[in-house]
């Protein structure tokens, strides 16, 4: 293992070729020793030409994964390719890369930590505008994972995260499909790994869309609350080596 | 029973066995999804032939008109099966999701011209680590 710790920043993108070239360029020139890999879920815009001319790695996704399925396979990349840590920055340019270091800060100061999570509501002068159909679906899981887990969690659904080692094995294990952010913390917590999040700020969005349009907020609402729930009465959340696949052939009525 | 309704029910259970039967025997209906079918038809197929058990079993659960009955029970299986293809469904979606990243992964390695041995070893590597991640208590 080498003495210095291997870091890989992911930035998921799904049509942001008006963004992910800044998010690129912005990395690179505040992290340059890391290793940066945009993951093209399936765009038609050329965000991967656009990534691949910033100078970034690229992954392709061959159609369209939703955000999940993308972030495992840079959990999956990280593991493979044996990082230390990983840290993802979404590709519409609200995760500012000024802010990384108090996320590395914030590992740094405490080894037991498996994952950092930048929170948009902790810091002082936040006012970060979301429309109120997201912002309520982000109070309410706040709330809820709160009382799960046992200590405050301000911004379940931000996606500005670094991760450790054993943070990023269990991802590529098992990552959950559709606003994955929010049942990964539950995951953690069932795997007996450690969380914080420290206060950072973010920008509004650029261009793009966000991959959660306010009518679609409530149906994500519902569904994140059935999988929160349906999480909670697993006995063993994901599986782990050794037991049956969680989805094989043989699995059926 | 009404020799109509017996008639059209017995005809309809056959022909739903002999249809199963034969896409299995086209290999277009693989004998994994096959089964649920024909058992549905098996057991419609004997209700509706067999009159005394059908009234039996409407009085049992408190049906009044016996076809009513078989209705009941054909209306279960479709249920049954529907839920069988939702599982199936989720089981295609999340292979087809773990084939996506294997080939995103794969081609990106090769964009990379990383060779194979160090692919290979990069592979056990990431092998041992799962091994030794975290468990659940």
């Amino acid at each position: 293992m080498s003495p210095r710790p291997s870091y890989l920043v992911i930035v998921p993108a799904y049509n942001e070729a008006g963004c992910v070239g800044d998010v690129v360029r912005s990395v690179r020139m505040n992290q340059p020793d890391f290793d940066l890999l945009v993951i093209d879920d399936g765009s038609t815009d050329g965000t991967a030409e656009v990534a691949t001319a910033a100078g970034a790695r690229v992954l392709r996704m061959p159609f369209n994964l939703g955000i999940g399925g993308a972030v495992q396979a840079g959990f999956v990349y990280a593991l493979e390719n044996n990082y230390d840590y990983m840290l993802q920055v979404d590709g519409d340019g609200q995760h500012l890369a000024t802010e990384i270091p108090k996320l590395l800060r914030a590992m740094d100061e405490n080894p037991s930590l498996d994952m950092v999570c930048g929170s948009r509501f902790l810091s002082a002068e936040h006012g970060y505008p979301a429309p109120i159909s997201r912002r309520t679906g982000i109070h309410l899981f706040a709330f809820l994972l709160s009382r799960i887990i046992g200590h405050r969690v301000s911004d379940p659904t931000s996606g500005f995260r670094l991760y450790n080692r054993r943070g990023i094995a269990l991802f590529a294990r098992d990552y959950p499909h559709d606003y994955p952010e929010v049942e990964a913390v539950v995951m953690l917590h069932f795997h007996r790994l450690r969380m914080r999040e420290v206060p950072v700020n973010m920008r509004p969005r650029g261009t793009g869309r966000s991959s959660i349009g306010s009518g679609k907020s409530f149906y994500y609402m519902v569904k994140v609350l059935l999988a929160i729930f349906i999480g909670l009465a697993r006995r063993r959340p994901t599986p782990e080596p050794g037991d049956e696949a969680p989805v094989a052939a043989a699995h059926n009525i | 029973m009404e020799t109509r309704i017996q008639i059209l029910a017995v005809v309809a259970s056959g022909l739903l066995f002999l249809v199963v039967l034969e896409l299995v025997r086209r290999r277009r209906l693989l004998e994994r999804y096959a089964l649920l079918w024909l058992l549905s038809a098996w057991v419609l197929l004997a209700l509706a032939i067999w009159q005394g058990l059908l009234s039996d079993l409407a009085k049992a659960i408190g049906v009044i008109y016996p076809p009513n009955a078989l209705f009941l029970i054909a209306f279960g299986f479709v249920l049954l099966l529907l839920l069988h293809f939702s599982l199936a469904v989720s089981r295609l979606t999340d292979q087809t999701k773990v084939l996506a990243q294997r080939l995103a992964l794969l081609e990106e390695r090769e964009s990379r011209g990383v060779p194979e041995d160090r692919a290979e070893q990069e592979r056990e590597e990431a092998i041992e680590l799962v091994a030794h991640s975290p468990r659940s208590k």
